[in-house]
């Protein structure tokens, strides 16, 4: 078959038509706006289209045959070049040679858009598409295609290409050695799970045999051979799979720490030492079956947990991957500026930004001004214009211009690096948490060694023999088989429920330690306020409002956008017509200049029209009062004539100005703010009403922090602006330390963010919850992400961690009183092996199934109960 | 009863073989991916058709 190069092929003209059906390619119902092939194929957007044209000619269109009904997302073709996967420095850092075969190396990449089986299909056809490539094969549940290619025949860029054309946009997959490191964890713990499995079925099938004996009478010689032979299963468990509990139970007694494993410890040796000893000599009750179902169950109670972790952490790496690290760098040879990763830039490169580019090193402007989002660095949510000469850091972001920067450092040297390191000293500092099952287990194991030395005392003066019979027999049905269970179980439970809402919990021990009401801070920008501006006030005369918009819709500013946004708003309320395309159409508007950061102007209908900040304006000559009657509050019908739209208020309040003027005359003005996120109020109120002390720690200027926290009802103490992200971990930490209370579990203190500039801070805190939208770094020193902006799935969060808690409360009771059970009939010398394995399952099972069918986590919009 | 002394250390030795594959498929990341060989095994027949298939004649369903 004739292999089509993907980027030789044509592409069909396309032209917009009426409506009808569904889009051909994603099955999505279309809307009025359509592309048309010319065989009359019918698509929502030119990516649907581009994919349909790729599959088709080359021959691949079983594709729609094969994903059936699975169909639903359209198809995004980026479109990009991909220039930076050709750098070298690119393959250093995410390709792999493959040993033995010299010619060939492998790249994971992670696709985006990946939905649907055929979707597998397609992506391993690869090979077909795009010669040259050897083999690609996908691994649908994390997104992950692992491409093997011949790097004589094929570039990577020209892969990046062919699966972008194809609707899955490549990313490279960063953490890759922490992922692989996760799976050979998860490997070991797998076969460790087996081997403990087989063992214990084999005991169990052993046992069987043996119970015949106990209620029937049985051969001294095969009833000798059968325990041998138990005994070598049991042996084998508890020194293979279960070494892990040894182990562990070593540490707590060296580093005398209460920790589960110790109680587990000393069962699993008390029932192999006292079973050892009694089938050498040929005598008393052996309990290895029991010693093996015991290591097997725990260990299922490991693996789920540890797999939910990987998980976890998994999918917020694979976020990571989202986030571009590309730079634009001027090649001297091709007198242009080319795209390479971000990790082969060099102090003194010249580098372009974009307007929506994030900048990928620190550098001095060299020419171009434009403005710069700060917001995620600094928490400043003001735009900062930029000139030639001025400093830029990496993680902000380019708003308006084009930038032309001189790199003058890189990698960990810069702001962003310096704060990442400000990160993993704060992750070393903070101590683990002693967990709750932990702390009991201490006081469990102290019950355990008194009641068996209790047994021995009162057993001694009968027969010696049998007093320590009991006393073994105590440790193994005593030992917290259950117990350990329920922690994990009911998190395990848990945490599934909460990603199933969008809220990602790496380990059960953040969940555990937002129980208890601590001190709660929030980031304002992005968590409490929206970053987009909304129109606060408005001042002057509608008809002014119309060539406003037509202006400002030519520009990128993001005040720009917000005045666009807000007049559309207000206008359609007091109904004008408000279609946007008539709006300007019958203004004639010339000459449109933007001074960037500043304003624009124009001239419409022969008059010279100005719109910008106060200071363009007066530097055109135009006089602006500080104070202008009569004012529109936002999304009202009239105007309040009492209230004056004092410009120095307005600042001092927060809000962005914008003023517009016609021939040198102030005729419009417009004050804008950033909205609180909707229930704002009710949210923070609730989180009150649950104990917590809830502040804002915020890099923003401190009067629109300020007035923010006014607005929700703070104590003015709790509410710090303008803070830097050193200030916001220095604050963290002393909480952390006021919450400190001797004897008693500290008061948690939770830091909720999502920039750069909060990562330090959210790494410190007890629990640091990184919201949607955030900076890679926030992302990596977060315990919990939620995926929505906002704070609707805080209180669902701390209310679901309570839940949780009580769940695994309850698991910790039942298991504790099946414990006291068979420690009682143990004491009394009434227990024996058959009684001993009937017990452990029945209270595993009455654990599993409370941590399954609880609701700790309960799907949006159904009310949570308690 | 005395089949049982052959019996017994023979089905541990079976079950011994069993791990062993069982530790084999483990380790050679044969349980990394759960999800995705169920979902290809779909394809393998209809792969061939595809080849046959006339590519500018597809017609998607509707």
């Amino acid at each position: 078959m004739k292999q089509p190069s993907l980027d030789l092929l044509p592409k069909a003209p396309a032209r917009i038509v009426a409506p009808a059906e569904d889009c051909v390619h994603c099955g999505l119902p279309l809307a009025n706006e359509r592309v048309v092939d010319d065989a009359g194929h019918a698509f929502c957007c030119a990516g649907c289209q581009t994919v349909f044209g790729v599959l088709n000619a080359s021959g691949s269109g079983a594709f729609y045959r094969l994903r059936g009904d699975e169909a639903g997302a359209a198809a995004h073709v980026s479109g990009r070049g991909f220039g930076e996967f050709d750098d070298a420095t690119f393959f250093e850092l995410y390709g792999e040679r493959l040993t033995g075969e010299s010619s060939r190396v492998a790249v994971s990449l992670y696709v985006e858009g990946v939905h649907c089986s055929a979707c597998i299909w397609l992506i391993e056809r690869l090979p077909r598409l795009v010669p040259g490539v050897v083999s690609a094969e996908l691994d649908y549940g994390r997104r992950i295609a692992r491409v093997v290619y011949d790097p004589a025949h094929v570039s990577l860029s020209a892969i990046a290409r062919g699966l972008d054309r194809l609707g899955y946009a490549p990313h490279p997959v960063r953490g890759q050695r922490a992922q692989q490191a996760r799976q050979r964890e998860e490997r070991r713990e797998l076969v460790r799970l087996g081997v403990a499995g087989a063992l214990a079925m084999n005991a169990m099938l052993i046992a069987f045999a043996l119970y015949g004996g106990i209620l029937s009478g049985m051969d001294p010689g095969m009833r000798q051979f059968l325990r041998a032979g138990s005994l070598g299963l049991a042996l084998l468990a508890v020194l293979w799979p279960g070494r892990t509990f040894l182990r562990g139970g070593l540490i707590a007694l060296r580093t005398r720490t209460a920790h589960m494993d110790l109680p587990i410890a000393l069962g699993l040796v008390a029932g192999i030492a006292g079973g050892a000893f009694n089938t050498l000599a040929g005598r008393g009750e052996v309990y290895f079956e029991s010693v093996a179902l015991l290591v097997f169950f725990l260990l299922v109670g490991r693996y789920l947990q540890g797999r939910q972790q990987r998980v976890a952490q998994d999918s917020l790496e694979l976020m990571h991957a989202l986030t571009p690290a590309v730079a634009r760098r001027f090649d001297a040879a091709s007198v242009s500026f080319v795209e390479v990763p971000a990790a082969a830039l060099q102090i003194g490169d010249r580098i372009e930004l974009r307007s929506g580019d994030v900048a990928p090193a620190d550098g001095r402007v060299a020419s171009g001004s434009s403005t710069l989002d700060l917001a995620l660095l600094s928490g400043e949510s003001r735009p900062v214009p930029v000139d030639p000469g001025d400093e830029v850091f990496a993680g902000c972001t380019n708003l308006s211009g084009r930038l032309e920067l001189v790199v003058s450092q890189t990698g960990t040297a810069t702001r962003l690096g310096e704060l990442m390191l400000l990160v993993e000293q704060a992750n070393a500092r903070s101590a683990p948490s002693v967990r709750f099952a932990d702390r009991m287990a201490g006081r469990f194991t102290w019950a355990l060694v008194a009641l068996a030395g209790l047994t021995l005392a009162l057993w001694w003066p009968v027969d010696p023999a049998r007093a320590v019979e009991h006393a073994v027999a105590l440790l193994i049905v005593a030992c917290p088989c259950a117990l350990g269970l329920a922690t994990p179980l009911a998190i395990v439970a848990a945490v599934g429920k909460a990603a199933r809402r969008g809220v990602l919990i790496q380990g059960g021990a953040a969940l555990e330690r937002l129980t208890g009401a601590g001190t709660l801070f929030l980031d304002k920008t992005g968590t409490l306020t929206n970053s987009a501006m909304v129109l606060a006030s408005a001042w002057g005369a509608r008809a002014e409002w119309t060539w406003m918009l037509a202006l400002e819709r030519t520009s990128r500013h993001p005040l720009a956008l917000a005045v666009c946004q807000a007049l559309e708003a207000q206008i359609e309320l007091e109904g004008f017509a408000c279609d946007g395309e008539q709006l300007g159409s019958g203004l004639a508007i010339k000459d449109i200049q933007e001074v960037l950061g500043r304003g624009l102007q124009a001239r419409v209908d022969s008059a010279t029209c100005l719109i910008g900040s106060a200071a363009f304006l007066r530097e055109h000559g135009v006089e602006v009062q500080v104070e202008l009657a009569a004012v529109w509050p936002a999304l009202a019908k009239r105007e309040d004539p009492a209230a004056t739209f004092d410009l120095a208020a307005l600042h001092a309040r927060g809000q962005s100005v914008v003023l517009a003027a016609r021939d040198g005359r102030l005729v419009a003005a417009l004050g804008f703010g950033n909205a609180l996120v909707p229930q704002a109020h009710a949210q923070v109120a609730a989180l009150q009403a649950r104990g917590w002390r809830v502040g804002i720690l915020s890099g923003d200027d401190p009067a629109i922090v300020a007035r923010v926290g006014a607005e929700l009802g703070l104590v003015p103490a709790d509410v710090h602006g303008g803070v830097t992200p050193e200030g916001k971990l220095a604050m963290v930490e002393a909480a952390l330390q006021n919450g400190a209370r001797p004897g008693h579990e500290p008061q948690p203190v939770v830091m909720v963010g999502d920039g750069v500039n909060d990562a330090a801070a959210l790494a410190a805190a007890s629990v640091g919850i990184a919201v949607q939208g955030g900076a890679e770094a926030s992302l990596a020193a977060a315990d919990i992400y939620m995926n929505a902006p906002g704070l609707s799935q805080l209180t669902a969060l701390i209310d679901g961690a309570r839940r949780t808690r009580r769940v695994i409360r309850r698991g910790l009771n039942v298991s504790l009183a099946y414990n006291s059970i068979a420690a009682a009939l143990a004491m009394a010398g009434l227990i024996n092996p058959i009684w001993a394995a009937i017990l452990m399952p029945v209270s595993s099972l009455t654990v599993v199934s409370l941590a399954y069918r609880s609701r700790t986590f309960d799907a949006p919009g159904r009310p949570a109960l308690g | 009863m005395e089949f049982v002394y052959i019996i017994l250390p023979f089905a541990l030795l079976l079950a011994g073989i069993a791990l062993i594959a069982f530790i084999w498929a483990a380790k050679s990341g044969q349980f990394d991916d759960l999800e995705t060989p169920g979902r290809r095994v779909l394809f393998d027949d209809a792969t061939e058709d595809a080849d046959a298939e006339l590519p500018s004649d597809s017609q998607p369903p509707k």
